[in-house]
């Protein structure tokens, strides 16, 4: 297991270099930050002095030897904006995009697994189709389209949930999170719901697809001979199976829900990286965007991990292969 | 002396319904097996037997359904008691073991887990009786450092030892009926006489009756007592083991004797019952057998009737080998 995990982290070492080097390069080609922050009557000498401030009159092979050696000490740059740390700009939002994310995959997973199963199992009834055809509309259905929707239906026609923001925060753990007051848990509903509709289509569709599978296994034939109760045989024969493809498919695109974040706080002003994400782009803050980058790159080589050791418990079978390695 | 049976089969019928028509697979079978007794089960790849087998337990899927005939347990008819009767009978008083080892243990769960749940679906007893009994179970069918081998999980058995897990799982609760389908055929010699020593002494002592499907009709000369030999759905000849090896009256069974090597002589061609078995969707119109049978004549063109012959034999053909007609008569019923 422990040459696994350090063979796992040499990897995913190599892999955040080159993402480095790509997501410097690419916000490099992107526009001209002085244009935006440099005021229209400046001269050029002020415009020269902000060039030479922000490093940017370097070639860029130098300007990504500043960033690498500066990135080892943990410094992404400042922002042009705020005049502070990008790290901890985003450090101090990611909190609220964390739980946004958490949230929605809970909703997903609790709503998705019963429903699947449900589906696999009963696939002709007119309950399944529903749940199937719902999870098309899910699939399909932009997601912040969804979102002005809910707005207009929830906040503006009927008028149960607060529409913006993240209400009342408590801090927890030293981070502050909304979904432990009422007021806070009714922020966050309708964002958290709205960003998981996506995932909550794919978690039933992948329970469905793994228990119509599992259900024509001999095994399960085999603990019908042993007479075992249908429950237990649904609950444990069949749940621990399809667990995996859905710890592992969840597990993977938890990272895609940190990302996909960004249309949904942006809909509902949800005080997250997302939103920093889209507002300094508009302003062609590049440090943060970098830093925003390089922080979803660790955290997908970081999901994957964990994903890889989740999975090793969950299928016995992947165990015996790291052994043998 | 008639003891009562464990299993009365009569006139079962299981077809499948699918797409390209009506498959049936077991169509119209009667046999039955007395405590403490062993029937062999033999027959083609595709005839019947482990769909008579699942036909027994209830376990017949979609497509497929028991459309009739009766399935008497003691006198129960299994085809009429409710889903909760039938899985309370299920691994306690009918286990099956089944064909592919490879495919009957769940990927995902240890093998202790998968016995224990087998006793306490049943019976409540603490986790500790459970499992000393799966070890007991273990030890039984040869399986050393039981322990151990608990705590496994089954992609670290070879097939041979998850089939001899499955045989201890079927014989865990010490059930009346076992229905083996082809359990041996994955073992080793040796482990196969064990095996069979095994499962011998468990019916002889306990009165099991046995149900064992197999193709090598050496093991079933050696084991049981009675046979039937399937032939596309249909038991085309029964009786006590010894009469029908010794002496085939069905021209199938006949050509199944003969083409097993050791009934020949040393060197000579092993003979082949010519053909392919016929596919269950467009069987011929009268003896599903005539296609391949050296015997057919035109009577053949009409569905045999069932006979019955001295010593119990019941056949299913109109021109029975060494046919003589003080022994054999039409059945009446
Ligand atoms: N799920 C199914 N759908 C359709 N037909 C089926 C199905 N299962 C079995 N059958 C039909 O039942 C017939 C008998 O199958 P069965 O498995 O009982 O044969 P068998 O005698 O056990 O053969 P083998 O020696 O290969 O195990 C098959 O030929 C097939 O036509
Ligand atoms: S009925 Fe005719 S074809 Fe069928 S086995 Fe008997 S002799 Fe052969
Ligand atoms: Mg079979």
């Amino acid at each position: 297991m422990s040459v696994f995990i350090i063979r796992r982290l040499l990897q995913s070492g190599v892999v955040v270099i080159i993402m480095s080097f790509i997501v410097f390069s690419g916000v490099f080609l992107i526009g001209d930050p002085v244009e935006i922050l440099v005021s229209d009557d400046a001269d050029q000498e002020e415009r020269e002095e902000m060039i030479k401030s922000m490093g940017l009159d370097k070639p860029f092979l130098v300007q990504y030897g500043i960033f690498v050696s500066k990135a080892l000490k943990g410094n992404l740059g400042e922002s042009f904006v705020f005049n502070e740390p990008a790290l901890l700009l985003i450090l101090d939002r990611m909190p609220a995009t964390m739980e946004l994310a958490v949230v929605s995959l809970m909703i997903a997973i609790i709503f998705g697994i019963p429903l699947g199963v449900w589906a696999g199992l009963k696939p002709d009834s007119w309950a399944s189709k529903s749940i199937m055809t719902g999870s098309i509309l899910g699939f399909s259905l932009p997601t912040f389209w969804v979102g002005i929707m809910m707005i207009l239906l929830f906040a503006v026609m009927l008028g149960w949930l607060p529409s913006t923001g993240r209400g009342d925060v408590q801090v927890i753990l030293g981070m502050p999170l909304s979904i432990f007051s009422w007021d806070g848990f009714s922020h966050v509903l309708m964002p958290a719901v709205n960003l998981a509709l996506f995932k909550l289509s794919m978690v039933i569709r992948l329970a469905r697809a793994g228990t119509r599978e599992v259900l024509h296994q001999d095994y399960i034939k085999f603990a019908k001979a042993k007479g075992l109760q249908e429950s237990r045989i649904i609950l444990v024969h069949v749940m621990k199976n399809i667990l995996i493809p859905v710890v592992t498919v969840l597990g993977l695109e938890f990272g895609g829900l940190v990302a996909f974040s960004v249309v949904t706080e942006t809909v509902f002003a949800w005080p997250g990286m997302g939103k920093l994400l889209i507002d300094s782009i508009g302003l062609l803050d590049r440090p943060i965007i970098v830093a925003y980058l390089m922080i979803i790159v660790f955290l997908f080589v970081f999901i994957n991990l964990v994903v890889d050791i989740l999975y090793s418990i969950l299928d016995p079978r992947v165990r015996l292969q790291d052994v043998k390695s | 002396m008639t003891q009562k049976p464990t299993l009365d089969v009569r006139d079962l019928r299981t077809y499948f319904f699918t797409k390209g028509g009506v498959a049936k697979a077991v169509d119209g079978i009667t046999f039955s097996i007395a405590p403490g007794k062993v029937l062999g089960l033999v027959g083609e790849s595709g005839s019947g037997k482990t769909v008579t087998g699942f036909s027994i337990l209830g376990l017949v899927d979609q497509p497929g359904r028991v459309v009739g005939g009766e399935i008497l347990y003691r006198g129960e008819d299994l085809n009429k008691v409710s889903a909760e009767r039938m899985r309370e009978l299920r691994g306690v008083n009918i286990s099956m073991i089944f064909q592919d080892p490879m495919m009957t243990l769940n990927p995902v769960l240890r093998i202790d887990t998968q016995m224990i749940e087998a006793i306490r679906a049943h019976e409540k007893v603490s986790k500790e009786i459970a499992r000393q009994r799966a070890r007991d179970a273990l030890g039984q069918v040869g399986i050393a450092s039981p322990d151990e081998r608990l705590r496994a999980y089954p992609h670290q058995f070879s097939g041979g030892m998850r089939q001899r897990v499955a045989i201890a799982i079927a014989l865990l609760n010490k059930p009346d009926l076992i229905v083996a389908d082809e359990p041996t055929t994955a073992l080793d010699v040796t482990i196969q006489g064990q095996i069979l020593y095994e499962v011998q002494k468990l019916c002889s002592q306990t009165g099991t009756a046995l149900i064992w499907i197999t193709h090598d009709l050496s093991v079933v000369a050696g084991l049981a007592d009675q046979i039937c030999v399937m032939y596309a759905g249909k038991i085309v000849e029964s009786g006590e083991v010894n009469a029908v090896l010794d002496n085939p009256m069905h021209p199938y069974t006949h050509g199944l004797i003969t083409s097993v090597p050791s009934k020949n002589k040393r060197g000579a061609p092993l003979s082949q019952i010519p053909g392919m078995a016929p596919s269950l969707l467009s069987l011929p119109k009268g003896c599903a057998f005539a296609p391949r049978c050296k015997w057919s004549n035109s009577n053949c063109q009409e569905q045999p009737d069932i006979r019955l012959a001295p010593q119990n034999r019941r056949l299913l053909c109109h021109n029975p080998i060494e046919y003589n007609n003080d022994n054999i008569r039409q059945e009446t019923s």
